[in-house]
């Protein structure tokens, strides 16, 4: 995984609810059996349009995405995150995400920033007016800058850790393994199996 | 203090747990699919692992299959490679699979528990937000992305921090004619998508004991509609009796010990939820959605709301938003959408007391003029016992098509799916846009629901059916 320390770039505002796992990358792109070439699929529907926000040609080469509530909700599907980095988004920013779809993001190494509603609004209406805008994202410092706004955002110790260096989560848990193995020695054995092995 | 049902799951499977850190949890059981495995299959030859254990973990083939001429090659390549990655995959690294064309193969939801695997007291993962469908079993049970797939291939543990928990409690007894679909979607739509987030529900109170299993199952199973990970129901003697003979069931001595245990799994009376929502089941009735996210529902005898009755600026627009997508104007009865699909099927009501409800109010009757009605059972299982009690053939005389089992038209990944415009009454449980194929329009509902809509066109309830102008009469 990448790490992700600090980034400012311009944005894309993004004012919809409820954007769900299936707008971000519908189903039929799920077919694919690699993590990449999914940019093409990043909100298939709405580019459909040629006045949606994303194919404005002064978003082009954006790297922030500022959305509405609940972003990233329904499917589980990871094809959405990778949908967002092959397209070229950094970090997403919106008052709150989908269990999911941030876990998924996290592990990946894009930065999913919860700020309050009243900061996303603010940010969306700045970046609406000024396509040039910048926004900073600081993880080393935990804080979101743009013009005349800056506000500290919150992520747990361990999840920016592994961000800031770039850490592979499995590398870490195998670094475990006799405690694994102390785990499986102890249960029960009238737990379901699936394969006598 | 006594700790939540939840919570003695949780604690039963942590493997290590250190300040800072997220729990690591072990995982009793992983079933894979085709769609979110193969990155996480090819994440592990890079690094030379493998499958820690695949006696835990089990795949089969869902989201693809075609559910129709299933002996004859798949017709779109892309599919077929992901199918044909899978198998590859399962032979390479030694998991058990059951593909298209074997009779355990269906939605991967609808074989853990009708194999026996799903058990309670047990954590439960899959690439597939839908597997809190399983926590109908008092199992710990989420979905995760393709990096956690790889990371419990390799590994059978997942770093992660706990959730709190919300008791969901419906009082009360549901009237004739309202089913578990009905009340999930009651609740979804009183708490929101966004309203269980960060939480294991756990659903309970009289009217959740009184549930079979399979009725249990499809309200944990659209937990994540409400944005909620997992969903649990305590294990009771129903839990038992469905377990008990099952493929992979304890037997003799280990049954009686699981059972021991499973008992044990109950929230103490002392135990404290962060947060608790209570549901009159007494008052509900039967419900569909009319918008573009699960949350958007409304009783059936309801009109379509107005966007401007929404005080909240965002809920306004996307109500906006969702009927300009939908084709419906504000103030119209639900019961004068007229419908050109219906889908009975998929991991929520794909069983098979869904597919006797439906078929209990088509039989004697036809599917309305104009009408496709597509019936999809969660699993050739499943299927082959609809057959055996001849539901098959109630449904085609009433002229729906019944098909093979599969996911299908709940996600139009596979040929099954609505034609942009297309207007559906889905038994399902995302109405999103575009979900059931390009510019298709979903409402979700029960299989009941689902089968009066198809006799009369419209959407509707089996209350509203007159025996006198739709039975085919007697001796004809």
């Amino acid at each position: 995984m990448e790490a992700f320390t600090t980034h400012t770039g311009r944005a894309v505002p993004l004012r919809r609810s409820n954007v769900d796992t299936d707008q971000i990358i519908p189903a039929h792109w799920l077919k694919k059996v690699t993590r990449d070439g999914f940019e093409d699929g990043l909100f298939e529907a709405w580019r459909k349009d040629e006045n949606f926000v994303l194919n404005r040609p002064e978003r082009k080469g954006a790297t922030v995405l500022v959305a509405g509530p609940d972003f990233g909700t329904g499917s589980s599907r990871e094809h959405a995150v990778w949908a967002l980095q092959n397209y070229g988004f950094k970090t997403v920013i919106s008052s709150r995400f989908a269990d999911i779809f941030r876990g998924n993001s996290l592990k990946n190494g894009l930065l999913t920033v919860v700020l309050e509603q009243k900061i996303v609004d603010a940010l969306q209406v700045l970046t609406e007016n000024d396509p040039e805008a910048e926004i900073t994202v600081d993880l080393e410092d935990r804080e979101v800058r743009a013009e005349g706004i800056t506000a500290s955002f919150d992520l747990d110790e361990n999840a920016r850790w592994r961000l800031l260096n770039g850490l592979d989560d499995i590398s870490i848990t195998l670094q475990n393994e006799d405690q694994i193995a102390a785990y499986e020695a102890k249960r029960p054995s009238h737990k379901p199996w699936t394969l006598k092995v | 203090m006594g700790r939540t049902l939840a919570e003695k799951v949780w604690d039963d499977h942590v493997v290590r747990r250190a300040e800072g850190e997220p729990d690591l949890l072990f995982i009793d059981l992983h079933l894979l699919h085709e769609v979110t495995s193969p990155q996480a299959f090819d994440g592990l030859r890079q690094n030379g692992r493998k499958v820690r254990r695949l006696d835990l973990t089990i795949a089969t083939e869902d989201h693809n299959t075609p559910t129709l001429d299933i002996d004859k090659p798949i017709a779109d390549p892309v599919s077929r490679v992901q199918l044909e990655t899978l198998r590859k995959n399962c032979a390479d690294f030694g998991v058990r699979l059951h593909p298209l064309g074997d009779v355990e193969q269906g939605v991967v939801h609808v074989v853990g528990p009708q194999l026996g695997l799903t058990q309670p007291g047990t954590t439960v993962v899959c690439g597939d937000s839908h597997t809190s469908t399983h926590g109908a079993f008092g199992a710990l049970a989420f979905g995760i992305g393709t990096s956690q797939v790889e990371h419990v291939l390799a590994t059978q543990t997942l770093p992660l921090a706990r959730p709190q928990t919300m008791a969901i409690t419906v009082d009360g007894e549901l009237p004739d004619g309202v089913t578990a679909k009905d009340l999930i979607l009651a609740i979804i739509a009183k708490i929101g998508t966004g309203g269980g987030q960060g939480y294991i529900l756990e659903y309970r109170g009289p009217a959740i004991e009184k549930l079979s299993m399979e009725a249990r199952m499809t309200i944990c199973n659209m937990s994540i509609e409400a944005g909620a990970r997992a969903g649990m129901i305590a294990p009771d003697e129903t839990t038992f009796e469905y377990l008990k003979g099952r493929p992979h069931a304890p037997e003799g001595a280990e049954w009686d010990a699981a059972v021991e245990y499973w008992k044990t799994l109950r929230t103490d009376d002392d135990a404290v939820f962060d947060a608790e929502v209570v549901i009159d089941g007494a008052a509900l009735s039967p419900f569909v959605t009319w918008g573009t996210n699960p949350g958007q529902g409304a009783p059936l005898s309801a009109d379509v709301p107005d966007p401007a009755s929404y005080e909240d600026a965002s809920e306004r627009l996307a109500a906006e938003k969702a009927l300009e997508y939908m084709g419906l104007e504000a103030g119209q009865s639900l019961r004068s959408i007229k419908v050109d699909t219906v889908f009975v099927g998929s991991c929520t009501n794909g069983r098979i007391e869904d597919l006797r409800a439906a078929a209990e109010i088509v039989e004697g009757r036809k599917v309305a003029d104009g009408v496709r009605m597509l019936v999809v059972p969660g699993s050739v299982r499943v299927g082959l016992q609809a057959v055996s009690e001849g539901l098959d053939v109630v449904f085609k005389e009433a002229g729906a098509e019944w098909r093979h089992a599969g996911c299908s038209m709940c996600l139009g990944m596979n040929p099954d799916q609505l034609a942009p415009g297309e207007r559906s009454a889905s038994t399902s449980n995302r109405n999103f846009e575009g979900r059931q194929g390009k510019g298709g329009r979903t409402h979700l509902v029960s299989p009941q629901v689902a089968a009066a809509t198809a006799v009369l066109g419209h959407l509707a309830s089996p209350a509203d059916l007159s025996d006198a102008d739709t039975r085919t009469p007697a001796g004809v």
